[in-house]
């Protein structure tokens, strides 16, 4: 059996690094890299979706990957 | 057990309530437009600093303001900005759009302080609704030029939380921040400064 696990991904391209989904992280998991864009930890992240429900533009997914 | 960092309240959280003071002061004496250049300079200073985008980030009280409103208010219908919103062309075409008006309103604070033009005391509103604020203006002893920058700036800042408002409502509570001109031009800041590939 392969274990998977949900991640948030942030489509670099079209972030706006306004910051909106570090202030609703519960675990400290994205930040913003030097203004440009927002970045995830996978450490840290357990996928629980609420950056990219805050994200205004839009651009983070929450997938699964093999754990 | 661990404390949740990312939700923990700072003092710069409630910098909503500066951002919504300012709009009602605005509305009674319009001098006080002048402090909104503090919403232009801070955020190109951090970034040409090298603080990135810490104004958007941390400080913007109209992001929080419309956050406040379309989350906490149910204001929002907190659906997906289209697309074309969140394209560099309107991104970038916005902020050209609203530099061209940030310049126009300068040119007509020229032509008040060249005695070109007499003061007008309205605000106008999405560039094209000029709405008396005659109100406002109480003072005789200030230059009619200093005037007409406050009510040309307050057009600006009003204009600008119109929009946010509407977009506010139709999609994200933040959705103005998608294609907000300071937030665009302090990302390209910051892009000119680390290179975008450097990240």
């Amino acid at each position: 059996m392969v274990l998977k696990k949900r991640k948030a991904y942030v489509d670099q391209n079209d972030c706006v690094a306004c910051g909106c989904c570090i202030k609703v992280c519960p675990l400290s998991a994205i930040q913003i890299v030097k203004g440009i864009t927002a970045r995830v930890d996978f450490s840290k992240c357990v996928g629980c979706g609420k950056c990219a429900k805050e994200c205004p533009a839009s651009v983070i997914t929450i997938q699964e990957v093999e754990a | 057990m661990k404390k949740c960092a990312g939700v923990k309240k700072h003092w710069y959280d409630y910098l909503w309530i500066v951002s919504l003071a300012y709009l009602v002061l605005g509305f009674f004496n319009i001098l006080f437009a002048w402090l909104g250049l503090l919403c232009f300079f801070i955020p190109l200073i951090i970034a040409i600093a090298g603080g990135g985008k810490a104004y958007c980030n941390r400080y913007c009280g109209r992001g929080q303001l419309f956050g406040l409103l379309g989350g906490k208010f149910g204001l929002s219908r907190k659906k997906d900005v289209p697309n074309w919103m969140k394209s560099k062309w309107f991104r970038y075409g916005f902020l050209i759009f609203f530099f061209i008006m940030f310049f126009q309103m300068l040119w007509n604070t020229y032509l008040v302080f060249d005695g070109a033009q007499n003061l007008r005391q309205v605000v106008t509103l999405l560039w094209t609704f000029k709405v008396p604020w005659h109100w406002a203006h109480h003072t005789t002893n200030i230059a009619p030029w200093a005037a007409q920058f406050a009510f040309g700036f307050y057009s600006v800042m009003l204009t600008s939380t119109i929009l946010g408002f509407i977009t506010m409502i139709f999609c994200k509570p933040r959705s103005w921040c998608v294609y907000c001109p300071m937030g665009t031009m302090t990302q390209l800041i910051s892009k000119a400064k680390n290179g975008k590939n450097n990240i």
